[in-house]
């Protein structure tokens, strides 16, 4: 069950970037000339989604816990460190330099496009390099850690 | 200046909300934000639950979308991307590394995260729109491309 509600919610979101246009390239990158041509349409698409996303959790949280089960699994971070905005700034140039971000770059898959193709690998392994990057740092405290301690 | 008529506003709402209801969806059902970076990084080594098929459900629902859309309005979903491979890979790239340091993208932060008023991801999305756009500004207004 959790299964096929997962899928059918990447579904409807997969319809909600066709519809928008956020699953073409070209569209999203008009959006994002705000400093030249700008096309402000998704504009009004990252709206309707937050506001029906706000609404909707309201709703949803007032329950206490899942329909399905288990608990609700919201981030509790709350520290604005170096690493969210400079992730996010990588992301954002990425993101300004083709206009895909990671959701239309999926469902793109599936139209066909090559480039589509290409970028999804390229953005599964840049995935993979930030992974791997935080379990060698990880590892490297660990030791520096042990390391320390050996000494005291 | 701006280039917009009712019928791409209402499909730009529309598509706004139906986005929207697919991550309350999620949350009210599963409990789950509807972040695609974090769905598709974690379907990467090395696990660390038993989520898998959950985070596949997702992704293979976002993957059949258009081919679901395309068969019911027996037309084809067309997109357009005029950038060259070099750019694709370092494009996705950057897309991907910065996804997973920065804990998330257009959907995680921009779209869940906004919605719960999270600072976290009010700064994300401040950061990548601020660096999205100078980016596209660089490429079409400074160097021609």
């Amino acid at each position: 069950m959790r299964i096929s509600i997962t899928f059918l919610s990447g579904l409807v979101f997969g319809f909600g970037l066709i519809v928008s246009g956020l699953v073409d390239p070209a569209k999203v990158l008009g959006f994002l000339d705000i400093l030249g041509h700008w096309n402000p349409s998704l504009a009004f698409t990252m709206g309707a989604a937050v506001l029906t996303t706000a609404i909707g959790y309201r709703m949803a949280f007032r329950r206490g816990g899942p329909i399905l089960g288990g608990t609700f699994m919201v981030p509790t971070l709350s520290d604005i460190d170096a690493r969210l905005v400079g992730g996010a700034a990588l992301f954002g140039v990425g993101w300004g330099l083709v206009g895909f971000c990671p959701g239309p770059a999926v469902a793109a898959l599936a139209t066909g496009s090559r480039s589509a193709f290409v970028f999804v690998l390229a953005m599964l392994s840049g995935m993979l390099l930030a992974r791997a990057s935080d379990i060698l740092s990880a590892s490297a405290l660990a030791a520096r850690a042990a390391a320390k301690g050996g000494r005291q | 200046m701006l280039n917009l008529d009712a019928n791409t506003v209402l499909a730009a709402i529309v598509g706004g909300v139906l986005i929207g209801a697919s991550a309350v969806l999620l949350m009210a059902m599963t409990g789950r934000i509807a972040g695609v970076s974090g769905f598709l990084s974690r379907l990467l080594p090395p696990y660390s639950d038993d989520e898998f098929p959950v985070r596949l459900a997702f992704v293979a629902g976002l993957f059949a979308a258009p081919l679901v859309y395309a068969a019911a309005l027996v037309s084809p979903v067309t997109i357009e991307v005029t950038s060259n491979v070099p750019l694709l890979v370092a494009a996705g790239v950057l897309v991907g590394f910065g996804a997973v340091r920065g804990s998330g993208c257009t959907s995680g932060h921009g779209v869940c995260g906004n919605a719960r008023l999270s600072p976290r991801s009010l700064v994300a999305t401040c950061t990548f729109m601020t660096t999205g756009a100078l980016t596209v500004y660089a490429m079409r207004h400074m160097l021609g491309g």
